[in-house]
Parts: C-alpha cells; sequence; structure tokens
C-alpha cells in the first residue's frame, strides 16, 4: 500500500508535521528563533503543495488550474515569510 | 468549484497578511499572547485533517473503482477525523477562555479567534459536504457529472486540511 504514491505523500506529510512540531516547541536565542520560524513556514508551504498537487489531484489537472495554484503557493510563501522576517 | 476555491484561498491569503500586519505592530505583545496557546493540540488536530484527507483520497478511489460500501467507510472514517478536530478545537477553546484569554483581550487573541473560528465554520461546512459525498458514494454507478460534484466536494474538504497547515505554524509556532 506504501508503494501508492499518496500514501508516501501522507508519510511525508505526517513526518514534516512532527519535524515541525519539533522544531517550533521550546525557547532559543532570538537568531536561531527567527530561523526556526522561517523554517517551519517553508515546510507548511512545501506541504500545502504535496497537498494540492496529490490530494487534491492537481498533478493530473489542466495546466492553468495547476498553474494558478503553484503560482499561490510561491506568492503566499514569498509574502508570508518575508513579512514574518519584516516585524 | 475552482473558482470558489481559489476564491477562498485569496481571502484566507489576505488574513494571514493581515495578521502579520498586525504582529508587526505588536511585536512583543504577540510573542507573550502567543504562550496562551496549547501547540499540542494543534500538532494533533493537523495530524486529525491529515488523515482524513488521506480518507478522502482512498474514498475518491473505491468511487471510481465502483465500491460503493469502501468508499462510504473512507468517508466515515474522514468524517470522524473532522469531529475530532472539533473535539480538541472545542477543548482548547474552553481552557484557554477559562484561563481568561478571551477574543478582546488584546489583537493576538482578535487574529486568534477570527482565524481559527473562520477556519472551524469552513471545517464544519466540510463535515456537512462529507455527508453529501456519503450519499453519492452509496450509488452504484455514478454520472460523469455527478463523480465531477464529489471531485469538488471532497477538494473542498482538502482545501480545510491545507488552511490549517497554514495556520497552525502561523499562529502556534512561528515566533
Amino acid at each position: 500500500m506504501l508503494r501508492q504514491r499518496f500514501m508516501l505523500v501522507w508519510v511525508a506529510l505526517i513526518a514534516a508535521t512532527c519535524l515541525s512540531f519539533w522544531l517550533g516547541g521550546g525557547h532559543r536565542a532570538p537568531v536561531r528563533e527567527a530561523a526556526v520560524s522561517v523554517a517551519v513556514l517553508a515546510v507548511a508551504f512545501v506541504k500545502i503543495r504535496l497537498v494540492g498537487l496529490y490530494f487534491m489531484e492537481l498533478k493530473n489537472a489542466p495546466l492553468v488550474l495547476r498553474a494558478i495554484f503553484e503560482g499561490y503557493v510561491v506568492l503566499v510563501a514569498g509574502t508570508v515569510i518575508t513579512l514574518y522576517l519584516a516585524a | 468549484m475552482w473558482v470558489f476555491l481559489f476564491g477562498d484561498l485569496t481571502l484566507f491569503a489576505v488574513f494571514f497578511v493581515l495578521y502579520l500586519a498586525y504582529r508587526a505592530k505588536e511585536r512583543d505583545l504577540f510573542l507573550v499572547a502567543q504562550q496562551n496557546l496549547n501547540p499540542g493540540a494543534g500538532f494533533v488536530n493537523t495530524l486529525l485533517l491529515l488523515t482524513s484527507s488521506l480518507f478522502v483520497v482512498l474514498a475518491m478511489r473505491d468511487i471510481r473503482r465502483l465500491r460503493p460500501r469502501a468508499a462510504t467507510r473512507m468517508i466515515a472514517a474522514a468524517f470522524l477525523g473532522g469531529l475530532g478536530f472539533v473535539i480538541v478545537k472545542f477543548f482548547e477553546y474552553r481552557s484557554e477562555l477559562t484561563h481568561g484569554f478571551v477574543p478582546d483581550i488584546n489583537d493576538f487573541a482578535a487574529c486568534y479567534y477570527l482565524l481559527t473560528g473562520f477556519h472551524l465554520f469552513h471545517l464544519v461546512l466540510g463535515m456537512g459536504v462529507l455527508v453529501f459525498l456519503s450519499t453519492r458514494a452509496r450509488l452504484p454507478r455514478l454520472t460523469a457529472r455527478q463523480l465531477a460534484v464529489v471531485e469538488g466536494g471532497a477538494c473542498f474538504w482538502h482545501l480545510v486540511d491545507l488552511l490549517w497547515i497554514i495556520l497552525f505554524p502561523l499562529l502556534y509556532l512561528a515566533k
């Protein structure tokens, strides 16, 4: 069953969630805090791309739909991480 | 359906930007107020929604393979994932409110309750969509139009998952 691509994607999503929770918990020095927070946010956007492509089946959708979604992920990820760092 | 989904995604993107704009103005307050949240609850809810989404993927596979009974079971499992999220969120809200972390105490609390509340509204709508999908999954064979509607409903459930994937680190983890 693990050979099914969506099962692998689910395992990757769960692993990424555990990693983010582990990284995001606790307190660190401010400089390292910012780097960890950016990493946790970046991982979230990789995760939503996986959900879009493999769960919402955009990988096999018409190119325009996929392009809009990929554009959304890049634009929102860039904006969120830039605004986070600007604060 | 995709017009609606992308519209919703855009609306939430605006909310994320507004949240970060408020955070930029009161960074120290946001850092302190964030400590009222329970990241463990957010983590469990992320796992619940990811697994629930997987069950919807499996249900769609069963529907296409003309296995209505298996598909119905998968949708029921997905629904339970959503119900689990609601239960965790209920206890989380209750604990926060009883500790005085009420929506109008500061801007972080207002943003938190607005964003998670709006997401919860989507989730409850999504659970209604899952009930509808379950009635469709019972049919021995779907027309192309019915299948397209079911695929749209499944995508709405994944959208609920996708939005939480961003909200969890944004509100609970990023410091």
